[in-house]
């Protein structure tokens, strides 16, 4: 292949990756309504932003779920990889299973698989509802990225905290997860903006009492287009660029 | 108990249990429902039966089936086609290079999807980037309806799900020994040959994940055209989406979603006795 065509591939996959995304955020710093024609450098839909109130709270929302749900994955999944690192037990390769089909399955079967648990036990969908889906859907991810940095080690090392008179806790606090705290923190980052980008899933388990920021989009798409989503996917943007460049850098170390 | 034994199965339980209380138990409830009858006011109820599947063989709801089959086809072939050249261009550069290549597909990877479809709408509108661009420079003169056809719906779905075909690709291409190519050429091999016997089987694991990757989320993004396409465009899941919130049918929704999971099963069931065939070759 020559150079020439080589590098013109490159670039034209490129432009149509980031041109659209580009171009989402020049607009959003227009001055004009209508994102035809460019009129000049404004902030007014960002300032138009922290003016309205529901998107402000579907934010607010958005962040506390993503947050919290992420931090309840981490901490799970990263006692779930010690698990099936360390022990043998009934059931671990259904275990294995289970991360696999999640991770596998199609967002939409595992929404209305979530809504129709829910809606039988009779919880009412808002906060609870969404977070435990979250968890369920970042679980997975944070178990295969501690998993492997895990596996990476000299099982030597545990026997001879043990040797020496470590407890089973110590082992984990004092041993293994200070020197997993990179894939725990890129496992959380991840999970952080998984969490806050989903849409197939939450679409089917939070209600009309508790918006979250990517449904609230959704449906501000369907109504037509405004600069104020173009400000908002900017800001969604930005926040999704941070947690994936750190979570790359940590992954990175793993490798090291 | 000892603590040893303690601590294992607070990590065991919690975990095992999470899992059985939010994948196991609603997994086994769309195989159930699936089976059971339509009731208005407590969603299913007994007795058993098959209506629901064969419905779905109906020539009204096989067409959306097999509609939205093809467009996950299609879609598929365009990103494998986009992906294999630029997977491996990127995959022989220059290792300084590569990182930050690779990142710049990873970025958009885990990008919400939905910020991305919309990035779309704002290009394609009536009075878009488009359109505005090929009006002014004198291209054409009637603005292009792009929004709201099906050409749209499949720039999104590849758009989409480009990045999903790329880093699979990559991922077996990065580890090919460059060695390997070079020894099909001394030993008389034309491009043609060293292309065919020897980059392709070696990339096809690859190619296998990427497809599945690719194929099934293609079936189930229904923002996709929900935001881009006309009234006709259908996925399996806007299909499913309407069977649970519009119709408020469970039964033949889940239907619905088991064939998604058995199509699920089938492609990764081919991928692991084509990657276990690929690895018994290289033993032999």
């Amino acid at each position: 292949m020559t150079r020439w065509l080589k590098i013109s591939w490159t670039t034209s996959v490129f432009a149509f990756l980031y041109g659209p995304l580009l171009v989402l955020m020049v607009f959003s710093f227009n001055q004009a309504r209508y994102t035809t024609s460019w009129q000049g450098f404004s902030l007014k839909w960002y300032k138009s932003l922290i003016n309205n109130p529901q998107l402000l709270d579907a934010f607010v929302n958005s962040l506390t779920v993503a947050l919290v749900s992420s931090l309840i994955a981490t901490a799970l999944g990263t006692l779930g990889a010690f698990a099936v690192s360390r022990y043998r037990f009934a059931g671990r390769k259904l275990f294995f299973g289970l991360v696999y089909s999640v991770m596998m399955s199609p967002d939409i079967v595992m929404g209305i698989s979530l809504l129709m648990l829910f809606v039988t036990a009779g919880l009412t969908p808002g906060f609870l509802t969404l977070l435990a889906a979250h968890v369920t859907f970042c679980l997975p991810f944070v178990i295969v990225l501690v998993h492997a940095r895990i596996s990476g080690f000299d099982p030597a090392v545990v026997d001879a905290a043990r040797d020496l008179g470590a407890r089973e806790q110590d082992v984990f606090f004092k041993i293994i997860f200070p020197m997993i705290l990179p894939a725990v923190l890129a496992g959380w980052l991840l999970s952080f903006t998984l969490s806050l980008d989903d849409v197939i899933i939450s679409f089917f388990v939070t209600g009309p009492g508790f918006e979250i920021l990517p449904l609230k989009i959704y449906s501000m798409v369907k109504l037509g287009v405004t600069p104020e989503v173009n400000a908002l996917c900017t800001v969604l943007f930005m926040l999704t660029l941070a947690a994936v460049s750190a979570a790359h850098i940590l992954t990175k170390e793993i490798k090291k | 108990m000892n603590e040893r034994q303690g601590f294992k199965f607070i990590a065991v339980f919690l975990n095992m249990g999470w899992f059985a209380l939010f994948v196991l138990i609603p997994g086994l409830m769309v195989a159930g429902i699936s089976f059971m009858t339509r009731d208005t006011g407590r969603f299913f109820s007994l007795p058993f039966t098959l209506a629901h599947y064969r419905e779905l063989l109906d020539p009204v709801y096989a067409r959306v089936l097999g509609q939205s089959l093809i467009y996950s086809l299609n879609t598929t072939i365009v990103c494998l086609m986009i992906s294999y050249p630029f997977a491996w261009i990127l995959s022989r550069g220059p290792k300084h290079r590569r990182a930050l290549l690779l990142m710049m597909v990873i970025i958009p990877f885990w990008t919400s999807s939905l910020i991305r479809t919309y990035a779309l709408v704002i290009l394609m509108k009536a009075n878009g980037i488009i359109n505005t661009l090929l009006i002014g420079t004198g291209i054409i003169s009637d603005p292009l309806t792009l929004l709201y056809t099906d050409f749209a719906v499949y720039v999104g779905l590849v758009y989409t799900l480009l990045p999903f075909m790329i880093l699979p690709l990559y991922a077996v291409m990065e580890k090919m020994d460059p060695r390997l190519m070079e020894a099909a050429r001394d030993l008389g091999a034309n491009g043609f040959a060293v292309f065919f016997r020897v980059v392709l089987p070696l990339s096809l694991p690859g190619v296998m994940a990427g497809c599945i990757m690719v194929f099934l989320p293609a079936m189930g993004l229904f923002y996709v055209p929900d935001l881009l396409g006309g009234a006709k465009t259908m996925l399996m899941g806007n299909f499913i989406k309407n069977q649970f919130l519009t119709a408020m049918n469970w039964p033949f929704g889940s239907a619905a979603s088991v064939f998604l999971l058995l199509l699920m099963g089938a492609m990764i069931l081919i991928y692991f006795i084509v990657s276990r065939h690929f690895n018994r070759d290289e033993i032999l």
